[in-house]
Formats: structure tokens, sequence, C-alpha cells
């Protein structure tokens, strides 16, 4: 099996249903003749046509705009926001339309847009290349949130965001792009929206996390294991459904959780976990539900030194693991 | 000489007059169609309003004075294959797309079987996806990105299928109406952008929205044509919706029509609209009206007698008795329906 990164995955998937579905467009910011601007379609314009793959003005409510108009007109469109951080004057396209037409409308009109938004810090991307917007998203009933971490899920997972037939945040973790490799099958497979996947197993602390955190948690699980600390690390995949299923049988077996992401705190998914674990989950905790996230910070700053303390890290899990493992 | 100029320019004008609507290519049947199409939707604003008084309805939102802009734009679509994006003030346009008066009022009841959405909308917000007519919110101008994706949408099909989309003068001055119009322009899409102009964003002036007379004016700026029309003149919104349609069907790109027009009701049940408008200037208005204006042209030319007016508004108002009497009788939702269609059904 061809061993590929996340960024090689995911440009392999979206190709493979432009391939196969040819109602699936693509459209977003200097996406055509630049391949974007992390080049995921890159080639993608002089394969399919600029009638496909759409370079569109500087303007993300008309990006998803747009792509909510040819969903209701029968396509299938991938709009990219550059970077998530960005996303806000699509804001009230995605919240307020995307998410909201199949429910005012009881069905006569549904919207299967995907929009894939690059997010996440750790690459020096200052307060505006580096956000994380999860929480703001996963709020809202009637969109799906996806956030991949390993190649093999994105792949699958684009695939499944574009065959829904509701709108999807596609959220990527930029710093994965080209930092995660794994093996990755050729040809047609779809890892199911609303599915988490246990990526460790192990039974004295849960660590449940997403994108770029899940890497760092199974980072911080290997180094625990030193000290006999055996921790199962649950990849979430899909934040919205939740597979509650999967965490809270998780939870149920090892008694104690830690909660992982690198947006800040208040509010956060995390706290929506936390909630769901306390409610569910209560009688079988043997210790406090633990969130390691970033500070209440407006946002991640640029300054290496400032960056780093925001960002969670492997030691950080780790030494938040021992914490917990003692308690 | 002057004098003469003038009477001779107002004979050619009286001439001309005469044979708008055959120019048009509207015969008798279609002008009298037109004219129901009008009444209806002003009849049934004036019972709405009635009922809201009773207790009946708990909101209104209506379009008295806009129905010659949407009845002239509507009649120059293809109905059941063009797509329709409306918004709140364009009950004239639902109509004419071919909702019935029951599917109207069991939207404005909030009732069941409300075919728009099962009483989830405020009144006011109609969708089928049968008649092409799209699901629309309470946001301003949000619809304006849609219709250009969904013109984007059948030119990418190959089908020569237009899109028209409609919006008050306050939508203008929102962001989606540059983005969704600058997209419009640079794919030459086939959609045409319907700026329903009442001189009010609820109370604020035109004045205060824009230092420009015409919101048409700026259609320039997007590489495409922009027409005034008088919105209370069905022929002449007509005419300027009918090039329109014709040029978005021919790949020759959007039209944005300015139909200047007037609300003569408040913005909605909610809204006192003569905080920021004099009665008198609503009086004007009202001399204008798009209806009696219709009428007149109707009687000179001999199409619509003071008996067929009688019959037709007799035949109007029954069909809206039924209607109200079937709809406020019609079951509500069940309180629990209210957790239906947030996703798609899973597949059994």
């Amino acid at each position: 099996m061809a061993v590929k990164t996340v960024i090689e995955a995911l440009r392999e998937g979206l190709w493979e249903e432009m391939k196969r579905d040819e109602r699936v467009i693509v459209l977003g910011e200097d996406i055509g003749i630049q391949g974007g601007v992390f080049r995921l379609t890159d080639g993608f314009v002089q394969e399919f046509g600029e009638e496909r793959v759409i370079d569109t003005p500087l303007a993300e409510s008309l990006i998803v705009g747009a792509a909510i108009g040819a969903a209701m007109n029968g396509l299938k469109p991938v709009a990219e926001i550059q970077f998530a951080d960005f996303i806000y004057p699509a804001v009230d396209q995605i919240i307020n339309e995307a998410a909201k037409i199949r429910y005012r409308s009881t069905s006569n009109y549904s919207c299967p847009i995907v929009v894939r938004a690059p997010y996440g810090g750790g690459i020096h991307g200052g307060l505006y290349h580096s956000q994380s917007l999860e929480a703001l998203f996963s709020h809202i009933a009637g969109l799906k949130v996806v956030a991949p971490s390993t190649p093999y899920d994105a792949k699958g997972l684009i695939k499944a965001a574009v065959r829904d037939v509701d709108p999807v945040i596609f959220l990527e973790h930029k710093k994965t792009y080209r930092l995660i490799k794994g093996e990755v099958p050729e040809g047609d497979y779809v890892v199911p929206l609303g599915k988490a996947d246990v990526k460790r197993q192990g039974k004295n602390i849960t660590v449940v996390a997403y994108g770029l955190m899940l890497h760092y948690s199974l980072e911080a699980a290997e180094a625990v294991s030193r000290d006999g600390i055996d921790v199962e690390v649950v990849d979430l995949r899909t934040l919205r459904p939740l597979d509650k299923e999967t965490l809270l049988s998780s939870v149920k077996k090892t008694g104690k959780v830690i909660i992982v992401h690198e947006d800040s705190k208040f509010g956060g998914f995390g706290a929506e976990l936390s909630a769901t674990i306390a409610e569910e989950a209560f009688d079988y905790l043997d210790g406090p539900i633990v969130r390691v996230t970033a500070p209440d910070v407006p946002a991640m700053p640029y300054s290496p030194p400032l960056e780093d303390y925001c960002m969670p890290s492997p030691e950080k899990i780790a030494g938040a693991i021992r914490q917990l493992a003692a308690y | 000489m002057a004098h003469m100029r003038n009477k001779a320019e107002s004979a050619g004008r009286a001439t001309k007059v005469k044979t708008k609507h055959k120019e048009l290519g509207l015969t008798r049947e279609k002008l009298l169609d037109m004219y129901e199409k009008m009444l209806l939707p002003r009849m049934i604003s004036e019972r709405m309003w009635r009922m809201l008084r009773q207790g009946k309805l708990l909101f209104v939102v209506s379009s008295e004075g806009h129905e010659a802009t949407g009845v002239g734009t509507a009649y120059a679509l293809n109905m059941g294959s063009d797509y329709i994006v409306h918004y709140y003030r364009d009950l004239s346009v639902v109509l004419a797309a071919g909702m019935t008066v029951k599917d109207v009022m069991l939207q404005v009841f909030g009732k069941a079987d409300d075919p728009s959405g099962g009483g989830r909308e405020l009144p006011g917000l109609f969708c089928s996806s049968k008649l092409r007519l799209v699901s629309t919110s309470s946001p301003i101008a949000v619809q304006l990105p849609h219709a250009a994706g969904i013109a984007l949408a059948s030119k990418i099909k190959g089908e020569k299928i237009v899109t028209i989309t409609y919006f008050g003068d306050g939508a203008t001055s929102k962001g989606d109406f540059h983005e969704a119009l600058n997209f419009a322009g640079i794919h030459k899409l086939p959609v045409i952008f319907v700026c329903e102009n009442n001189k009010y964003a609820i109370s604020v002036p035109q004045s205060k929205q824009m230092a420009i007379e015409n919101v048409a004016d700026r259609a320039p700026g997007y590489g495409f044509p922009g027409v005034v029309v008088d919105g209370n003149d069905v022929l002449e919104v007509y005419r300027a919706a009918k090039e329109a349609v014709e040029r978005a069907r021919n790949g020759l790109g959007p039209t944005l029509i300015e139909a200047k027009t007037y609300r003569y009701a408040p913005h909605t049940s909610n809204d006192d609209g003569v905080r920021y408008r004099t009665q008198e200037e609503i009086e004007e208005w009202k001399k204008k009206d798009p209806i009696e204006k219709f009428k007149q042209y109707l009687k000179e030319h001999g199409i619509l007698s003071e008996a067929l007016e009688k019959e037709i508004r007799a035949k109007l108002e029954q069909q809206i008795d039924e209607a109200v009497d079937f709809a406020d009788k019609a079951p509500l939702p069940k309180p629990e329906d209210a957790l239906t269609h947030v996703y798609a059904e899973p597949r059994r």
C-alpha cells in the first residue's frame, strides 16, 4: 500500500470524486491555475476544466452562497475557504442558509455542499492563519463537521462528505497536510461520517482528540506508557454527528478522560464532550474530566514563544495524563 | 409651434399606448390573467390585515403596492422550469408562480400541511421545489449569491433555464449584493436581478442608503445592463423583464432591473409605517396604484368592463374565503414535528 501525506490523500479523494461524479465542482480562491495555496487542487483545472474548477473573486460569502445555489440546482459543490480564519464573511451563508434550508423547507430543498477549510496552528501563522473553528460550527444543528487526522481517514472522509446529502464543514488541519504520512489504499473507499475510531487501545485513561491533536495525544500516550500508564486514544473524526457510543464506551472502560483540542477552552468543543460524558457516564468516572486546550486568548499569536505557549503539545498532554492517572 | 409639437407628440404617445400590449404579444386572455394575478395578492393582503386584527394571524408582511413589479417580471418566465428566488415581499410572485391561495393560507396560518415548510418560517416566505420556487429566509440579500449559484449550475449543465431573484432597495447595501452581481457579471450568468425599490429600508430612506438616484446605475460597474422601470406599470415591467429573460436565455448574461414602486403598508405588522413616512406621501403613491393603473388601461382598451371586474373580484373573494376556511380548519403541526428535517432521514 502506498504511503501518502494527508494532503495527497485529500487530493486523491477529491480527484476521484470529480472523476466519479460530474456534478462535483470545486470553487474557491486560487484553486485553478495556482492549484490552491496548499496545492490541494493542483492539476484539477487542467483535468476537469474551468467550468468545474472555478477560481472565484476574493469573496467568501459568494463562494459559499453560490455553492448553496448550485447545490439547490443539482450540483455537488465543494467550496474551499483558503484559511478557516477567513470564513467569517461566509458564516451567514453557512449558518443561516446552508444549515437551515432542509429544515425550513421540510426537505423541499436540501443543501449538499462541502465547505473545506484548512485550520489550526503550530505553523507560525499568527492570529489569522491558525484558528480552530470547530466549536462554532459544531454548535449548529443542520451542519455536519468533520476533522480528519490521518491520510487514510482524510481520503475516506472527503469522499463521504462529497457524497453526503447535507452540508458538511470539512476542517483540515494544515500542519498535518505534509507532516503526517500513512498508508492509503488505491481506489475507492469511504470512511462514514459520524464514526469515531479508537486509534490506540488502553485501559487506564481515555484521551479524546482530532486533527493534529490526535497525533500529539498518541505521542503522549507512548511517552507515558513507559511509566506504566495505559492510554486509550479516541479519534473523533466527525464532531457532528458525534459518535457518542465510541466515546462513552471508552470512558466507561477507563473511567478517566482527557479531552484535547487546540481551540481555546471556554465554550470549546471539549465543553460539549465534557457535558455529554458527565450526563451519560457520570457513574463510571473515577476522576475529573480534564481539558487540555489553548488558553482563553482571542487567537494564536505569531512569535514562537507565544505560539508554543498557546499550542497544546505532547509534553503538556503527557503531563495532564500523569496527573489524572495519579488522581 | 411648440404647442403643435407637444400635441403631435402626445398623439404619438397615445397611439403607442393603445398598442402596447399587442407590441408585447399579450392577448386579451393573458392581460386579464395578469390583472387577476395582481388583484389576488392585494385582496389576500387586505384579508390578512383583517385577520391580524381579529387575532387569527400572529404576523403579516404584505406587498400591497408591489403587484405590478411581481407579476410583470414573473410573467416573463417559463413557469416550472425557470428558478424563482424571492424574498418576503413577493406574494404576487409566488401566486404567479403557481402557488394556490390554499398553499398561501396554510403557510401564513403555520399549519402542518403548509407545503412551504410545515409552518416553520414566518408568513411570507414560501417554497416549492415543484414550482422551482426556492427556499428563502429573513436575512437581507443572502438569496442573491444563491441565485448566482443556481444560474451557474444551469450554465454548467447546459440548460436553457434562467433564474430570477428579487430584493428590496435595502438589500443593495449588503456585501452579498455586490458579491453576487460581480460574480454573475464575470461568468455572464443567466440571472435577472430585480430590485423592488420602494424607497425605504424599513424606515431608512433611499437618500440615507445610497448617494445615487438609481440602483440600476450600478449595473454597468458589473459589466451588464441596468434598467430603471416604473414598477407600478405592469406592462413596462413586463417589457423590461422579457428583454432581460431573453438576454439571459441566449447566453448574454445578467440584467439588473430596478422597479420603482412603493409599499403602502408598514414593513410588517410589528412596524408603524407613518413614523418615518407621512400619510400624504402614502396617499400620493396610492394615486399611482399599479392595479388601478392597469385597470384603467384595460378599460380604455375595452378589455375589462365594470361587470367583468366585479365578476373577477367575486371569484377571487370566494377563492380566498374557501382557502381561509380550509386553512383555519387544517390541523396545526404536532409539537414534536419541530424535530424533523434537521438532516436527511437515514435510509432504512
